[in-house]
């Protein structure tokens, strides 16, 4: 144990080194970091407790999902039916099943046509066999076109999938620094604003589906009218989007959605100064756009956002440019952010916050503050009383603790790991089990002393025996970091992030520079006795 | 001033160091060289002590509960600072109580400007939840600094607690897998009684402290099972050795010599986790304050004593030691005969 080969002693050394080498970036300004070679700018993430922040996690509204997708499947039964010229009765859309009723001798006919409605789920790679929709015969005429929980499912994931992207874009408008946003789970997205300390404008614009449609109104009946429950079939009452709430009767078919939207910017309306929003269409928008307002100038329409009126304009002449503005009385932030919800798309459903947890900056610095203080006075307790206990030796206990703390942060970095409040308080509890490492070693040497060896054997002896118990000892608490870092989240994982990696690095520094500090000052001084 | 302090402390350590290098210090024995304490007769006397507490534990845990937190709860957790000088708690209790968010605590948290609000889970789903936030930003206004703000709407409380339980009892059985492997099973078992016994007591305490119980509290309650474990393991290891060696020695005897040979470490190292645990709890603020208490209580009180007086004496019960040759007739017999 004490003969350490010259390679050996080398590459034990070369490797504390190094990774104690990554821990350097971090005492450097972030933007001088930012100029060196990439691979030297890992560095240890403050997590949101430490330096403030946003914590959301939003969940995906799967009955929405789940009823969108069934309303779909009604839509395209009515439509196979009415090409194939198949009368049918009772088209309805149940729990987890759409049904229709057909005369029993047109059933065949029918079934073979709903049929093909059904695909493979997965795409062409699917092999799971299962299929979107399960169209089965109930007998009598009855059709049942059940959608099965893996279709459910994967439409969840596509979900899950598009609104990350939107979430993104509305995210970056926001013009927020270094924002992570990331599935969580199969119907959750996980959203971390490190700095932002009031989520309340973050949650209005991520809890807003933001399906933008243009329609007309209809102006063959008053509101009045309509609310007292005469509505044209192909017609329904929208309310309008400001206080007080006006009700609209829009025409329930689309001119033009939101999908066609290339850009919207806020701006100031030149004549009244009042905020507005200008908006571009795509080509295809524009066409339809320019077809609808041709054909209806002197009617009204209506621009309206989750089924809500934002403005009821009406067309005073054809607009073929493929641009517009919408003026509905807006205030400058209320402008901005329509426009933002305009530019990054609707979501394909909605969106709930189902946790929110939030650090304002000045508790993050007290903090860091107080970890740092209560980090340095637990460090220095335990190096005073290693010095006190076991002198010499306590001198080399403390060299390797300090190596294996600068190690922590070494390679703490090179994860790019979080560092937490829990985190901090986890490297200051590895100080006081590091030093365990030392003290069961010096123990034993005391012992095997006692047993009546001679210096350099007793040392030699205590090593041996007690890196064995060293290593036991260790990976149970790494079992229990482990299943901590598992099942915690934010600064519980960051707790079980430096306890776990603490741990690694003790028993790294116990087998290797401990013993080499060891046998270096046995070559040295050839100790008849030993000051422990 | 802290400053001054540190840099004190640093001169310290750095004379200290040439001291020891120079080897000019006094030997320090915090332990006697040898000790013989009977550890293992003490059986007799703790384990009806730890039965006893155990119970009283479980008993509290069903009577008094335990002040489970937003993590677990759901709710609404508000930390605001006054930027007015000290707040007046009455004042903000009458404004908060007139929004109709049913159970709200205020509670002075830290400095005198510093309030914790606790606003109890809204019916009505994740919606609801947000709703309240709302209005009680709305009703504090800019009057406050809002520290932190955390919302745990009811689906996400439930699957964090479950998630907690299912964690605890995978590491106790990740753990005993694994002693089964290094050591034999008896050992194993006894580690775990050992480990059960260090989790009902910690909860026993912190349902007597009605500290918060939540995620960190896992955390704690995990941490502290580790560290209980790495010191049974200690003498678990050096039971195994003196097993290996003196196949003669009655069980009790090796138990007792086992646990002194390894008393002086046990001791040693308990002071320093102590020490740095200490200085988090006073310098480490009141984010991890009853973190760092539940840890204390369990690391330092309970985790020791159970790995010398519980989980190193039930291993005569366990039968360890059974199937070695007979022990000399003229050494003392068990005084009782191990169970199979």
């Amino acid at each position: 144990m004490l003969y350490f080969s010259r390679w050996k002693a080398l590459a034990i050394i070369l490797t504390a080194l190094v990774i104690c080498l990554f821990a350097v970036p971090n005492f450097f300004p972030q933007d001088k970091v930012k100029t060196w070679p990439v691979w030297a700018q890992r560095h240890i993430v403050l997590g949101l407790d430490l330096q403030g922040g946003s914590y959301l996690l939003l969940e995906v509204d799967s009955n929405y999902v789940k009823k969108e997708r069934l309303d779909q499947v009604r839509d395209e039964v009515r439509r196979v039916l009415r090409d194939a010229k198949i009368g049918y009765t009772g088209l309805t859309a149940r729990a987890d099943a759409v049904e229709v009723r057909v005369k029993e001798t047109d059933q065949q006919a029918a079934l073979t046509k709903l049929r093909e409605l059904s695909q493979p789920l997965g795409g062409l790679l699917g092999s799971s066999g299962q299929r979107s929709l399960e169209v089965s015969d109930a007998g009598g005429g009855l059709i049942r076109l059940a959608v099965p929980q893996a279709a459910i499912t994967e439409r969840i994931r596509q979900t899950i999938e598009q609104s990350i992207q939107i979430v993104e874009r509305r995210i970056n408008e926001l013009g927020t620094v270094e924002p992570l946003i990331q599935r969580q789970g199969t119907d959750r997205i996980l959203v971390q604003v490190p700095g932002l300390q009031d989520p309340t404008e973050l949650k209005r614009i991520l809890g807003q589906t933001a399906k933008m449609e243009f329609r007309m109104v209809d102006s063959s009946i008053s509101p009045d009218q309509a609310q007292s429950g005469r509505v044209p079939a192909d017609s329904e009452v929208l309310m309008s989007e400001q206080s007080p709430k006006v009700p609209y009767v829009v025409k329930r078919q689309v001119l033009v959605s939101g999908g066609d939207l290339t850009d919207a910017q806020p701006a100031f309306d030149q004549r009244t100064n009042e905020p507005i929003v200008n908006f571009r269409f795509n080509s295809s928008g524009s066409r339809k756009f320019a077809q609808a307002t041709s054909e209806n100038v002197g009617q009204p329409f209506a621009i309206i956002l989750d089924n809500k009126v934002i403005s009821a304009p009406v067309i005073r002449e054809p607009i073929t440019g493929g641009s517009g503005q919408i003026s509905g009385s807006f205030t400058v932030q209320a402008a901005n952010e329509l426009a933002l919800l305009m530019r990054a798309g609707a979501l394909p459903a909605p969106l709930t916050v189902i946790e929110e947890r939030t650090v304002g900056p000045g508790l993050g610095q007290d903090s860091i503050e107080k970890g740092k203080l209560a980090a340095y006075i637990g460090s220095i307790m335990v190096v005073v009383f290693m010095l006190l206990t076991y002198r010499l030796f306590g001198v080399f206990a403390n060299i390797a603790v300090a190596i294996n703390v600068a190690m922590i942060f070494g390679v703490l970095s090179l994860l790019n790991a979080t560092l937490t409040l829990p985190g901090i308080a986890g490297i200051v509890l590895t100080v006081g089990i590091a030093v365990d490492s030392n003290v069961l070693i010096y123990e034993r040497i005391r012992e095997e002393l006692r047993g009546g060896r001679n210096a350099i054997s007793a040392i030699d002896a205590g090593f041996r025996r007690a890196l064995a118990t060293i290593l036991d000892s260790n990976i149970t608490t790494f079992i229990a970091a482990a299943v901590l870092f598992y099942i915690g989240t934010g600064p519980v994982r960051g707790f079980a992030v430096t306890l776990g990696i603490g741990i690694i690095t003790t028993v790294f520094t116990a087998f290797t520079l401990t013993s080499l500090i060891v046998a270096g000052w046995v070559r040295w001084k050839r100790p008849k006795t030993v000051p422990i | 001033m802290t400053q001054f302090v540190l840099i004190a402390l640093g001169v310290l350590i750095v004379v200290l160091t040439v001291v020891a290098v120079f080897d000019l210090l006094p030997p320090l024995r915090i332990v006697p060289d040898e000790t013989h304490f009977d550890f293992t007769r003490f059986r007799r006397i703790s384990f009806p002590i730890s039965a006893a507490l155990s119970i009283v534990a479980i008993v509290l845990f069903f009577t008094h509960g335990l002040n489970f937190g937003i993590d677990f709860k759901g709710g609404t957790l508000l930390e605001v600072q006054n930027k007015s000088g000290p707040a007046d708690i009455g004042a903000m209790r009458a404004t908060l109580s007139t929004l109709g968010l049913g159970d709200i605590q205020l509670q002075q948290f830290g400095g005198p400007n510093d309030v914790l609000i606790r606003v109890a889970e809204q019916p009505g789903g994740d919606a609801a939840q947000q709703a309240a936030v709302q209005k009680v930003r709305g009703a504090l206004g800019d009057s406050v600094e809002y520290r932190r703000v955390e919302v745990v709407g009811p689906r996400v409380s439930g699957e964090l607690l479950a998630y907690g339980l299912l964690g605890l009892m995978l590491a106790i059985f990740g753990i005993l897998i694994y002693l089964w492997f290094r050591f034999e099973w008896q050992f194993a078992l006894g580690a775990m009684i050992a480990n059960i016994h260090d989790i009902v007591l910690t909860i026993g305490f912190m349902s007597i402290s009605q500290v918060d119980f939540d995620l960190t509290s896992i955390a704690a309650l995990l941490t502290i099972l580790g560290y209980s474990l790495n010191d049974t393991v200690v003498i678990y290891d050096r039971i195994r050795e003196m097993l290996r060696r003196y196949k003669k020695m009655p069980m009790p005897q090796l138990l007792n010599e086992s646990i002194n040979s390894t008393l002086s470490r046990s001791i040693i190292t308990h002071v320093t986790v102590t020490l740095a645990l200490f200085a988090l709890l006073l310098f480490g603020g009141h984010a991890i304050h009853s973190f760092t208490a539940v840890m204390m209580f369990g690391v330092v009180l309970v985790g020791t004593y159970t790995s010398i007086f519980i989980a190193a004496p039930i291993l005569i019960y366990l039968g360890v030691g059974e199937h070695r040759e007979a022990p000399d007739t003229s050494a003392k017999k068990p005084d009782t005969p191990a169970k199979k």
